[in-house]
């Protein structure tokens, strides 16, 4: 039904254009020519509705950045591999943004309260000296209870100041984060590699992954495509974990479960009238966000080759919003591929900016800055965008 | 004794200021309790400022302080952050909760505090040229931001506090970037060996202290004598930013009784109704959040002329945070806020901050522990006020629902 409406308003403001445009040729030019002018304004109008301003302005960025990456001769295949192993260190993040939306919740601005269960996983499975897979899921098989457990107690908050869940879930997220520091300086672990090397108490900033479980998914069946000078590595496992969850969470959806979550979301009246627990359907979307925020922050540590503590996850939820967004979510609604359009066109942007615009400055000191920037500027414009768009609740 | 009594407010905070509520209907039905309930309201809608009070008192007790080095500490920190706490008032009563934008108006003061400094120009005159060129700058940007509130209306604080992140971005993008690149400017004194931005610490010598100190040739504001055998002070008490501070809590109470203080409140009570009734809704907000900006950029101005350095691209980063956190502190909600809470909270949350680094140090140790912990309560007390709010609005919705 609203895609009837979008339809027409897009006609409407196309054949608006262009009579502005066409006034004065419109008398001179054949009848066809203006009708074909008319039929293409009202394409353009609808491909930018369907579209959306913001994922418009990245896709631009993005291609100008890869133009240039080809102007200046740069090496597009670790460029592009680069981005591949970004979009699928940072999938699970974003994919853990769609069962808050879809449950009505909106935006899981607490994510840190999954990332930090996983942390939690993570240090633990270290401290065991637990290497490779082992290490890796068993990091995951202990941040599971935990962030079922902190799931349900932070939807249990988010329940009672319906309304504000997006407000109340940063400071949240926040306060857990600096709590949480106390426990890293104070955490009763032994392992000399992972404390500081004066005191003999409290982890270290940033926990090096080398020897446990670092780049296990990342190396698993990875290969490279050489065609020519161009080589580009693919991550296969990090893909195909990132494609897993995809596609089990697409299943979720479909199922009754899934359903009715939906259902909760998009008419929570219609929902309870036909028998469906709100409550429980929205319990069920933050705990499931925050398994996922905890699973992700593994598979984002893996990648990455460090346990980042401290103050590290404080503002980690904000990009996965801002990828999640531009692939076109909106504040209600978000589906899988709004998941993986949007971290791949985020996630490239951010990993290819630096060095294309460190070669464009041939290297001088600005280039870092501007692409630190480009990402504040992008991020936060996008979430502000997508805050000001719908009405009241 | 007395310190027990409040202790379990922690958790009776989220009954309390439904308890300072209740009353108005609950008094018909129960006169004979109305003193205890009176003296129960009380403390309870002040238990946050009383909870505060008491893990103060004993972070005190912990860090073993000395009270004169305490007192000195808090004046210059009263003196420095009172003024931005005191700009959040006006859209609390307009009914836009807490602003998260005021981090704009910072940048806004920083902005006229790097225009003055280029030019070296110094002393309490430099000072109030300085505040004079903020206010243009803070009114466009408190207008942009009211543009931007206006189409979240609902959704302020989270708006203003993206809002916040956003304007640091194009903030940087000005200073680290645009300047001395396409923006033509020349010191090397301030900006990066390229040529290109600005350093990341700019020495104030010029300014620091200049509106602190303003007052010198009167009185220097020292204080230090004994009392028997007890000595009192050294203490600097900062005269003029003092006065300016209270001249303008004195401005805002005026505010309030004013025509537009009421329509700010009425759009702050129901903004429907307020339309119904004639207000302009959206230029009454527009109004209170460009009053706040521009005073957060006179409060930004007030607090580097103290600490004497600027941290270019750090400095306006937290002001929102703390602000807000000093003003919860108080005992203020999102939708009330009095002078008052704005003094105490700062009291009261900067003597935490004073002590906890020291009572953590002798506690566990290690002094980090107790600079997390201040962390932790800042964004604790934010989180707590909010979802203490939203709670309470959505009990009484439900409670309206229910009613009709």
């Amino acid at each position: 039904m609203s895609n009837t409406k979008l339809n027409a308003n897009g006609n409407g403001n196309g054949s608006d254009l262009d009579n502005n445009r066409t006034q004065a040729q419109v008398q001179a030019q054949a009848q066809g020519a203006a009708g074909f002018l008319q039929k293409v304004g009202a394409a353009v109008s609808e491909f930018m509705k369907w579209y959306g301003v913001p994922r418009l302005i990245i896709t631009c960025f993005l291609l100008v950045l890869i133009i240039l990456a080809i102007i200046y001769k740069m090496d597009l295949g670790s460029l592009l591999g680069d981005s591949l192993t970004r979009v699928g260190m940072n999938g699970l993040l974003v994919l853990a943004m769609v069962p808050t939306i879809t449950c009505g919740v909106g935006l899981n601005f607490g994510l840190p309260v999954g990332i930090i269960c996983g942390l939690v996983g993570g240090v633990f499975s270290m401290s065991m000296d637990l290497t490779g897979f082992t290490g890796f899921f068993v990091a995951i098989a202990l941040a599971l209870p935990l962030s079922v457990i902190a799931g349900w107690l932070y939807g249990k908050l988010l329940e009672k100041v319906a309304g504000q869940e997006m407000m109340v879930g940063t400071y949240v997220g926040f306060s857990i984060v600096a709590g949480m520091a106390i426990f890293w300086l104070t955490a009763p672990i032994k392992n000399p590699s992972m404390i500081f090397a004066i005191g003999g108490q409290g982890l270290r900033y940033t926990l090096t992954l080398q020897d446990y479980f670092g780049g296990i998914l990342n190396n698993f069946l990875a290969f490279d495509i050489v065609i020519g000078k161009f080589t580009m590595n693919v991550p296969t496992g990090l893909l195909l974990f990132f494609g897993l969850f995809c596609v089990l969470l697409y299943l979720f959806f479909r199922s009754r479960t899934g359903l009715a979550m939906l259902a909760v979301g998009s008419n929570p009246q219609y929902a309870a009238s036909s028998g469906v627990n709100i409550r429980r359907m929205r319990y069920t979307g933050v705990i499931m966000s925050t398994v996922l925020g905890a699973i992700g922050i593994l598979v984002y540590a893996q990648s990455y080759g460090f346990l980042q503590l401290y103050n590290a996850p404080l503002y980690m939820a904000f990009p996965a919003i801002a990828a999640i967004l531009i692939g076109g979510a909106t504040l209600r609604k978000a589906t899988i591929s709004q998941v993986i359009i949007g971290s791949v066109l985020f996630f490239t942007l951010l990993t290819t900016a630096l060095p294309v615009v460190q070669t464009v400055l041939d290297g001088s000191e600005v280039g870092g800055g501007i692409s630190e920037i480009a990402r504040m500027i992008i991020q936060n414009g996008t979430i502000l965008y997508a805050l000001t768009r719908v009405g009241r609740r | 004794m007395p310190k027990k009594v409040p202790t379990p407010t922690t958790s009776g905070t989220s009954a309390a200021p439904a308890a300072g509520t209740t009353p108005a209907t609950g008094t018909t039905r129960k006169q004979a309790g109305i003193n205890l309930r009176k003296i129960g309201a009380t403390l309870g809608r002040n238990s946050v400022p009383i909870f505060f009070l008491v893990l103060s008192i004993v972070g005190i007790i912990a860090a073993d302080l000395d009270i004169n080095n305490l007192i000195y500490e808090l004046i210059g920190r009263l003196s420095r952050n009172t003024f931005l706490v005191l700009s959040l008032l006006i859209p609390i009563m307009a009914g836009l909760g807490l602003n998260f934008g005021i981090v704009v108006g910072a940048m806004a003061g920083q902005a006229a505090l790097i225009i003055v400094t280029h030019y070296g120009i110094g002393g309490l005159g430099g000072f109030a040229l300085a505040a004079l060129i903020s206010v243009p700058i803070s009114m466009v940007v408190g207008w942009l931001t009211a543009v931007v509130l206006n189409k979240a209306k609902g959704r302020e604080m989270v708006t203003g506090m993206i809002l916040g992140f956003f304007a640091n971005g194009v903030y940087q993008l000005i200073f680290l970037v645009l300047l001395g690149w396409i923006i033509p400017m020349n010191n090397p004194a301030i900006m990066l060996p390229s040529g290109i931005g600005l350093k990341n610490t700019i020495d104030l010598i010029e300014i620091s202290n200049a509106l602190d100190r303003g007052l010198d040739f009167i009185w220097n504001g020292l204080v230090m004598f004994d009392i028997g055998s007890i000595p009192v002070g050294p203490w600097r008490i900062p005269i003029l930013t003092l006065v300016v501070t209270a001249l303008l809590a004195v401005v805002i109470s005026f505010l309030i009784r004013t025509r537009l203080g009421q329509q700010m409140r009425a759009v702050g009570q129901d903004m429907h109704i307020a339309e119904v009734a004639g207000i302009n809704v959206n230029r009454t907000r527009t109004i209170a959040l460009i009053i706040s900006t521009v005073l957060a950029a006179w409060g930004q101005l007030i607090f580097l002329q103290n600490m004497g350095t600027m941290n270019t691209y750090n400095s306006h980063e937290q002001v929102g945070t703390f602000a807000i956190a000093a003003l919860l502190v108080g005992g203020a909600t999102t939708r009330k806020a009095t002078i008052w809470n704005a003094v105490v909270g700062v009291i009261l949350f900067h003597t935490l901050f004073i002590v906890s680094p020291l009572a953590g140090q002798r506690l566990f140790g290690t002094p980090q522990v107790g600079e997390y912990f201040r962390v932790f309560l800042a964004y604790g007390v934010i989180a707590v006020a909010l979802a203490l709010h939203a709670w309470q609005a959505k009990v009484k919705s439900n409670r309206e629902l229910r009613g009709e």
